[in-house]
């Protein structure tokens, strides 16, 4: 069952194509990893996916319906209720603490609620980190928070901008091993990302090059 | 208070404590402009009461007179004068006027009351003692001069009845009747033991007048009769003096009230210009502190910019931004308001006790207003950099810029 679907999008600053007719589909619970050079357009189709910026030309379609044309602030509506997001720079608030800032994504969609917060914290192995601060905390216990914000609201798909692209080793398995059981829960997944080795791990790549997708393949491991 | 309040409210907190050095930063900023926004105010509005006390050194502001030929009795100064209300009223001394003899030459005795002299003509310079009873007395330098007294010198003060046929001269039975041999007119004379207790300086008209209780006056006259001028002082502005002299213009048919138009008139034009410059200053230090507020509070949100965009990318909408920064600011201004009215009070009283070595009078309604008009600066110089700050585009914080 489709989930995304994106239908010639073009992106255009000026003479420039950021993107150029790039149609792609994503199912339900699809884990799929976005890959290419710098300047090939990926931000920009995170950019269009997130609905945090809108194409030049094509469509935009979001279980069935077209979110193109919609205004500023239901694109943030839509955004907020169904897309989670993981920043490659954490991006915590860096004056809350480990539960407050997940508990600003649940400020911002419904209403605020500490259980869950820390339940989405235990989730990604933090519980009792909980009250520290961003300061406090390493690149992978921020990343992890991070994607526990991305998780609290139960999007339907997240997406994550080189999530791996400031840990270490160690971290990024452990990140990895998140995306994994988020995916194994039915979550979708898109991963932008330079890394050959999380673009491994994902069931499907999308190779970008200059503002056209250039391959997109199922990975061996998830073929039938 | 339910869940996403009490979130907005932690939020709010957690950013003013923990944010603390930046903080502190656009709290000092707002203190100091509520402290000279409330001190200047505070001076402002007690400049003219200051002023108006010094003024008081200059001498007597309002002069009562008879409204006829006649005097003014001690029942109707008292009633005139209960028109001033106490706090305002410095003082009030009554004056009568005789012709008499000292040393055969005429000399004009001024009979006072030497207890409330000093607080109409505080610029009296007295060598010597001020009276303090009958048989004493107070001697202008010109007259003092002229007939060689000095400080403890005894002199008698003649007095020289013409005596008609209408006179009762059984109110003079202790006094020698004389008939001038050239006129051929009956004088009785009566006489007034004094010893000087000081020498008056002035510098004006005052040094012309040899000054008596009123009881010797009319022991000397033979006569007990009202007062010719009484001089009052009162601290009081030129329009609320008005306003106090038509009263008693009003009240009495007995005698009427004058402002000393030299001393209530320069007192009115240096006050207002001294009103005017406190005003201008007030208004060019608010300008200069409002723009330091909000230059301060730019910088403090400017530098939020990505946190602003986080909050877009998770969701917030432009309005919950404006208002959750906006509390923030909100609540500085508030703590700062408190603050600096505190520090308003103290900085004003100490330019008072340094100018006026006095104290500045406590106003309370300063306190709301130098609260309200530092949330208001702060709100306002908050409002315009979330105004731009909202139109960040959260797709830069994705990009990491």
């Amino acid at each position: 069952m489709k989930l995304l679907e994106l239908k010639d999008v073009t992106k255009r600053y000026g003479s420039l194509y950021a993107l150029d007719k790039v149609s792609l589909s994503i199912d339900k619970g699809e884990w799929i990893a976005i890959m290419g050079p710098s300047g090939s357009g990926k931000s920009t189709m995170m950019n269009i996916i997130s609905c945090m910026d809108r194409p030049t030309e094509g469509q935009v379609i979001f279980n069935g319906r077209d979110i193109t044309k919609d205004s500023r602030k239901k694109l943030t509506e839509f955004h907020r209720d169904k897309i989670g997001l993981v920043f490659q720079q954490f991006h915590l608030i860096n004056y809350l603490n480990a539960v407050e800032n997940v508990m600003v994504a649940q400020y911002y969609h419904s209403m605020p609620d500490e259980k869950e917060a820390l339940e989405a914290l235990e989730r990604v192995g933090l519980k009792d980190r909980a009250k520290h601060l961003p300061s406090q905390l390493s690149g992978g216990e921020q990343q992890r928070v991070c994607i526990a914000r991305a998780l609290i609201n139960s999007p339907e798909l997240i997406l994550a901008d080189e999530p791996t692209g400031n840990l270490d080793e160690a971290n990024e398995n452990i990140v990895l091993d998140l995306f994994r059981q988020l995916h194994k829960e039915g979550t979708s997944l898109i991963v932008v990302t330079h890394d050959p080795e999380v673009g491994e791990v994902a069931e499907r790549v999308v190779r970008l090059e200059h503002g056209k997708i250039i391959s997109d393949k199922k990975n061996n491991q998830f073929s039938e | 208070m339910n869940k996403k309040q009490r979130m907005f409210l932690r939020m709010v907190l957690a950013s003013l404590l923990r944010r603390r050095s930046r903080m502190i930063v656009a709290l000092l900023a707002i203190v100091v402009g509520a402290t000279i926004l409330s001190g200047l105010g505070l001076i402002y509005y007690d400049v003219p009461r200051q002023m108006s006390a010094q003024f008081r050194s200059y001498g007597a502001n309002v002069i009562l007179t008879p409204s006829d030929d006649s005097y003014m009795n001690s029942i109707s100064i008292k009633n005139a004068v209960s028109v001033f209300p106490s706090d305002k009223l410095e003082g009030y001394t009554p004056y009568r006027y005789e012709n008499s003899k000292l040393n055969n030459l005429p000399v004009t005795l001024a009979g006072t009351d030497f207890s409330s002299v000093l607080k109409t003509s505080p610029y009296w310079h007295i060598s010597g003692d001020l009276p303090d009873g009958n048989g004493k007395t107070l001697v202008g330098k010109k007259l003092a001069e002229k007939f060689g007294l000095t400080v403890g010198d005894g002199f008698s003060m003649l007095n020289s009845f013409q005596i008609t046929d209408n006179t009762d001269t059984s109110a003079l039975p202790d006094y020698e009747i004389y008939t001038d041999p050239k006129t051929g007119e009956k004088f009785c004379d009566h006489t007034l033991d004094l010893k000087v207790s000081g020498i008056l300086e002035t510098g004006g008209s005052e040094e012309d007048y040899i000054y008596v209780t009123l009881d010797d006056l009319s022991d000397l006259m033979l006569s007990e009769r009202g007062c010719d001028i009484v001089e009052v002082s009162v601290a009081a502005r030129e329009d609320e003096l008005k306003s106090y002299l038509d009263e008693i213009n009003k009240r009495s048919d007995t005698l009427s009230a004058k402002p000393v138009k030299r001393v209530t008139a320069s007192e009115s034009t240096v006050l207002s210009k001294l009103e005017s410059l406190v005003l201008i200053v007030t208004a060019v230090v608010l300008a200069l502190t409002m723009i330091c507020v909000a230059t301060t509070m730019m910088a403090v949100i400017a530098e939020r910019r990505r946190e602003i965009g986080l909050r877009k990318a998770l969701g917030a909408l432009d309005s919950s931004i404006v208002i959750e920064f906006l509390s923030e600011g909100l609540v500085l201004g508030a703590a700062g308001g408190i603050i600096g009215s505190v520090l308003g009070y103290l900085f004003a009283d100490a330019v008072s006790m340094n100018v006026f070595s006095s104290s500045i009078t406590f106003r309370p309604l300063l306190i709301p207003v130098a609260i309200i008009a530092s949330v208001t600066v702060t709100g306002l110089a908050c409002l315009i950099p979330i105004r731009s700050a909202v139109d960040v585009d959260p797709a830069l914080v994705l990009k990491g810029e």
